[in-house]
C-alpha cells in the first residue's frame, strides 16, 4: 500500500521540481486525450508547443503574447505573497485598456512625446482604480477580496463592451463595434522591425526586475511578505496593515492595468471588444507556476504564451477546438497543486503496519 | 498506597514510536497498578504526550506491547481506551463553550449518556463524592478554568474508571485548586482507580505520586519513589548530569519609573474576552517585576495594551519613560525603547517559515539595517549572528527556519533579539513556557543581566516558581483585576496563591 507520509521539514528542491512534474503530467495527459480523439499524438504536441515557435516570426509572437501575461503575473506574485487573493487581474487590465483607449482617443490629433507616457498612466491608473475598489472594501468591511474581485471582472467587462458599442465607438466605423485607430504618438514603439514585438515587453521585463527588488532588498517587500506569511507577527512588529494592503494591491492593480492599455496601444491599436482571451486569468496559474519568484514566473509565462499560440495553431492546423487552451491551461494548475502535495508530504510504500498482538 | 502483589492494571513492554527525524518513544517499559498514582515526568520533548497518546489509542506504537489487567491488548482509538476504562484529562480542554456541563458530558459519552435529567443528577452524585463542586446546567462560558478542569474530570468518573490519565493538570491552577485537586485525586486512588499524573513540577510529584517514571530524549532514564528522594535527583534524571538546575538570583530594588499604567480599564470586544478593570502598575529601571495569574486572567488583554496591538484613547493611562504613549503605534512605541517578548513565539514572536536573518529584522529594524526603504541584508545577517553566538542559539546557521528550531533555542534568539536592541523597558509574557530547562536557565540569566544594566523589566507568567527566582516585586492578576504589587520576600506562595484566586487583601497593607 501507498501511503503519504508527513516530511519532517518542507522540502526545497520539490518545491520546484512540482511545476516541473505538473508540466509533465500534462504532456502525458494531452498525449492520452489526443489518443481516444484519434489524432496522432506526436503529431498534435509538435502541433501545439513546436509550430508555433518554429521560426522567429513565431518567437516574436510568443514575447507578444508573454508581454501581457507576465505584467499581470508579477504584480500578482506582490499580492499572492500578502496572501490576498486579487481574482481581479482580468478586470484590472481590461479597465488598463478602456482608460488607456479613452486618453489615447482624446489625443488622436495630438503629436509629441508625451502623448504616449499619457495614454499609459491613465492605462496603469485605471488598473490601480479597479483594484483599489477591492482594496477599499477589504480594508473598510473587511469583505472578502476573492469575491469582490471576482465580481469587478464582471463589471469591468460589460464597461468596456458598453463604451466600445457607445461612447468610444469610432463614428467613421460603419457601426463596427471598435474606436477609432489610435493616433501614432499613442502607439508603442515596435522593437524589432518586421515584428510585433512592442515596447511594452521592455515595460514588462523592467517590472520584473522592479518586483524582484521591491520583494527580496526593499522594506516594504519583507513588511508585505510577513504580513503574508504571519498577520499576527507583522501587528506586533507595528506593520501598517491596512497601509500594506493598499500598497500590494495597488501594484497589483497597476501592473494589470499597464498590461491592459500595452495591448491596446500596442498590437492591437484600437479599442476592441476582445482585448484579452483571459489573460488576467491565466496570469493566475503562471504566477504559482513560478512558485511567486520573479524568474519562475518569467518561465512560465513563456510557457504559458505557447500554450495560447498551440490552442491557436491545433485549431487551424487539426480543426480542434481553441478551448484546447483552457483545458491545457486547468490541467496545468490541477497538476500543480495535486504535485503540491509533494513539498510537505512524501509517499511511502508500507505493508501492513503494526504487529501488534489483538486483545 | 498500592497493592505490589497483586496484577499491574496498565503494563507497556518495550514501547518504540518513530516519527520522521525523531524517535519519540525508545523502549519504554511502565507498570502502574491499581491504587497507585504513578508519575509521568519529562521535559518537554521527552516523549511523555506521545507515550499517553499511545495508552489512549490516538497513536499506534512501531513496536511493543500493552498489557491491561494482564492481558494483551490493542487499543484500536480512544473510544476503545474509554471501553477499558481510560479516561483521560488533557491539558487543553475540549469543552463546548455555549453547552451546559451535562450536555458537554452527554456529548462525549455518545449512547452511554442516557436522559440528561438522569445524568445530571449522576454528575451531581460524582462530583460531590470527590469534593468537586459543578453545577451540572450551568453553561461552560460561566466557569473558570478550575472549574472546567473539574468537568473534565468529572466526565471521565461518571463511567466506569480504572486508569485515569492527567496531563500537566495543575497548570491552569492556583495552589489552593491544586491542594483541593489532590484531595480528590488521593480519594480516587483509594477506591482502587490508577492515576497517571504527567507533569514537570517536582514538589508536586513530591506531594502526589507513589511511583514516579522519568523520560529523557524518548528513553526511560529512570525510576524512583518520590517521597523518598530529593527534587533534585529527580530533576537529574530529567535533564541529565551537566546542566544546571537551579540558581538563586539576589534581589534588587528599582530607581525611576519607566513604565507606568494608570487607570487601565478597558472592554473587551471579544465576548469571550476579559475586561480590564482599573490596572495601575509601576515598573521602575533596574527591577524585575512579576505578575502571576492562571491563564485567561485578562493577561492577553493587558499585553495587548502594552504592546500597542491595542491601542489605548484615553489619555494619561500609559506612559513610557515619562512619554505617553497609550494611542502610540507598537513600532512607535519600539522606537521609544519598548521591548516585547509575546507568549506565542511562532506565529507573533518569530515568523515559521522565515530565517532566523528575516526573523532578526522583524522587529530590528528600527536599529540600522534599512536606509532609504532599503534593507542592508549584510547588517541584518551580522546582527542575526550576534544574536546566535552571544545568546548561545543551537541552530545550523542564520539561513535556518524559524520553526526549524526547539522551543528553548528559539526563545532564546526572539529573547536576544529583544534584549540587544537595548531597550529601556522590557516585556517578556510567559518567557520560559514550555522551555527546557537549561534553555531557562540561560533565559533567567539573560533577564536577570538585562535588568542589572539598568532596564525595567515585566514579566507576566503562569508559572509561580519562576516568578519567585527572578521577580524583585510581584503580583497577580484575577478577572481584569491586578493585586498590588509587593516586594517578592515579602511575599508567600500561599499569600500569591490567594492573590491569584481574587482575594487582594493578604497584600493590602505592603503595598
Amino acid at each position: 500500500m501507498i501511503t503519504l507520509e508527513p516530511r519532517g521539514e518542507p522540502s526545497r528542491s520539490m518545491a520546484w521540481l512540482s511545476p516541473v512534474l505538473a508540466a509533465g503530467l500534462t504532456l502525458l495527459s494531452g498525449f492520452l486525450l489526443f489518443t481516444l480523439l484519434g489524432q496522432d499524438p506526436f503529431d498534435a504536441m509538435v502541433t501545439i508547443l513546436y509550430t508555433p515557435i518554429a521560426d522567429t516570426q513565431g518567437i516574436a509572437e510568443l514575447c507578444v503574447k508573454a508581454t501581457p501575461i507576465l505584467l499581470c503575473a508579477i504584480g500578482l506574485s506582490v499580492v499572492f505573497k500578502a496572501q490576498i487573493w486579487n481574482i481581479g487581474a482580468e478586470g484590472q487590465l481590461l479597465m488598463g485598456g478602456l482608460c488607456g483607449s479613452y486618453m489615447a482617443l482624446q489625443l488622436l490629433e495630438a503629436d509629441g512625446i508625451w502623448v504616449l507616457p499619457l495614454v499609459l498612466i491613465s492605462g496603469v491608473l485605471g488598473g490601480m482604480f479597479w483594484a483599489g475598489i477591492a482594496a477599499v472594501l477589504k480594508v473598510r468591511f473587511n469583505t472578502n477580496e476573492i469575491l469582490t474581485t471576482i465580481m469587478m471582472n464582471y463589471i469591468a467587462l460589460n464597461l468596456l463592451l458598453w463604451a466600445v458599442h457607445g461612447p468610444l465607438k469610432d463614428p467613421d466605423g460603419f457601426n463596427f463595434p471598435e474606436s477609432a485607430l489610435f493616433g501614432d504618438a499613442a502607439i508603442l514603439p515596435i522593437l524589432i522591425d518586421g515584428t510585433r514585438v512592442h515596447f511594452g515587453l521592455l515595460l514588462a521585463l523592467l517590472a520584473v526586475v522592479a518586483v524582484w527588488v521591491l520583494m527580496s532588498r526593499s522594506f516594504y517587500g519583507f513588511q508585505i511578505r510577513v504580513m503574508g506569511l504571519d498577520a499576527g507577527a507583522a501587528r506586533l512588529a507595528g506593520f501598517r496593515e491596512r497601509r500594506l494592503v493598499y500598497v500590494a494591491l495597488l501594484i497589483s492593480g497597476a501592473l494589470a492595468g499597464l498590461a491592459g492599455v500595452g495591448e491596446v496601444a500596442g498590437p492591437i491599436g484600437q479599442l476592441v471588444p476582445q482585448i484579452s482571451p483571459g489573460y488576467g486569468y491565466a496570469a493566475i496559474i503562471v504566477a504559482f507556476l513560478g512558485r511567486l519568484h520573479p524568474l519562475g514566473i518569467t518561465l512560465a509565462t513563456f510557457l504559458m504564451a505557447l500554450l495560447y499560440m498551440g490552442g491557436e495553431m491545433a485549431q487551424i492546423g487539426l480543426g480542434l477546438p481553441l478551448a484546447l487552451t483552457e483545458l491545457f491551461q486547468g490541467m496545468l494548475l490541477f497538476y500543480l497543486l495535486a504535485c503540491d502535495v509533494l513539498i510537505n508530504f512524501r509517499f511511502r510504500l508500507k505493508r501492513k503496519a503494526v504487529t501488534g498482538i489483538q486483545g | 498506597m498500592p497493592d505490589p502483589a497483586g496484577v499491574a492494571r496498565l503494563t507497556l513492554r518495550n514501547i518504540t514510536k518513530q516519527y520522521p527525524g525523531c524517535l519519540a518513544n525508545d523502549s519504554i517499559d511502565l507498570t502502574i497498578a491499581p491504587a497507585e498514582i504513578h508519575a509521568l515526568l519529562g521535559e518537554n520533548g521527552a516523549g511523555k504526550s506521545t507515550l499517553m497518546k499511545i495508552i489512549y489509542g490516538l497513536v499506534k506504537p512501531d513496536r511493543g506491547e500493552l498489557l491491561w489487567d494482564g492481558k494483551p491488548v490493542t487499543i484500536r482509538d480512544p473510544a476503545h481506551a474509554r471501553k477499558l476504562g481510560i479516561g483521560m484529562v488533557f491539558q487543553h480542554f475540549s469543552l463546548f463553550d455555549t453547552l451546559t456541563v451535562t450536555e458537554n458530558i452527554a456529548l462525549a459519552l455518545g449512547d452511554e449518556a442516557g436522559a440528561l435529567d438522569t445524568l445530571a443528577e449522576r454528575i451531581r452524585t460524582v462530583s460531590s463524592r470527590y469534593g468537586m463542586a459543578i453545577e451540572p446546567d450551568r453553561e461552560v462560558h460561566t466557569l473558570s478554568v478550575g472549574e472546567r478542569q473539574r468537568v473534565e474530570i468529572v466526565r471521565c468518573l461518571v463511567q466506569d474508571i480504572k486508569l485515569l490519565i492527567l496531563d500537566e493538570p495543575t497548570s491552569v491552577l492556583t495552589p489552593q485548586e491544586v491542594e483541593t485537586l489532590f484531595v480528590t485525586l488521593r480519594r480516587l486512588a483509594a477506591e482502587g482507580c490508577a492515576i497517571l499524573f504527567i507533569s514537570h513540577k517536582l514538589h508536586e510529584v513530591k506531594a502526589l505520586c507513589h511511583n514516579a517514571t522519568v523520560l529523557r530524549a524518548g528513553r526511560v532514564s529512570g525510576e524512583c519513589d518520590p517521597t523518598a528522594v530529593d527534587t533534585t535527583h529527580m530533576a537529574r534524571l530529567m535533564v541529565g548530569e551537566d546542566t544546571p538546575v537551579s540558581t538563586t538570583y539576589p534581589k534588587a530594588l528599582g530607581t525611576e519609573a519607566v513604565l507606568e499604567v494608570e487607570g487601565l480599564s478597558l472592554h473587551s470586544p471579544d465576548p469571550f474576552g476579559v475586561h480590564l478593570n482599573d490596572i495601575s502598575l509601576t515598573v521602575h529601571a533596574g527591577e524585575i517585576v512579576g505578575i502571576a495569574g492562571v491563564a485567561g486572567n485578562g493577561q492577553a488583554e493587558l499585553l495587548a495594551c502594552l504592546s500597542g496591538e491595542q491601542r489605548i484613547r484615553q489619555g494619561e493611562t500609559l506612559s513610557l519613560c515619562k512619554v505617553d504613549v497609550g494611542d502610540l503605534r507598537p513600532d512607535q512605541r519600539r522606537a521609544l525603547g519598548l521591548a516585547f517578548v509575546p507568549e506565542e513565539r511562532l506565529g507573533r514572536g518569530a515568523v515559521p517559515a522565515m530565517s532566523l536573518s528575516e526573523n532578526a529584522l522583524l522587529t530590528g529594524y528600527l536599529h540600522g539595517p534599512v536606509k532609504h526603504g532599503m534593507v542592508a541584508w549584510h547588517k541584518v545577517a551580522a546582527f542575526a549572528d550576534e544574536i546566535i553566538s552571544r545568546y548561545k542559539v543551537k541552530t545550523p546557521g542564520r539561513q535556518a527556519r524559524a520553526d526549524s528550531l526547539s522551543g528553548g533555542n528559539l526563545q532564546k534568539f526572539i529573547i536576544g533579539r529583544e534584549i540587544l536592541q537595548q531597550p529601556r523597558v522590557l516585556i517578556a509574557a510567559h518567557p520560559t513556557w514550555g522551555v527546557d530547562i537549561g534553555a531557562a536557565t540561560a533565559i533567567h540569566n539573560a533577564l536577570i543581566e538585562l535588568r542589572d544594566s539598568g532596564v525595567g523589566i515585566l514579566v507576566i507568567s503562569e508559572d509561580i516558581d519562576e516568578l519567585f527566582e527572578i521577580s524583585d516585586r510581584i503580583g497577580a492578576i484575577c478577572d481584569g483585576r491586578l493585586s498590588p504589587v509587593i516586594p517578592t520576600p515579602q511575599s508567600s506562595i500561599e499569600a500569591l496563591g490567594r492573590m491569584m484566586a481574587g482575594d487582594f487583601s493578604a497584600a493590602g497593607g505592603d503595598a
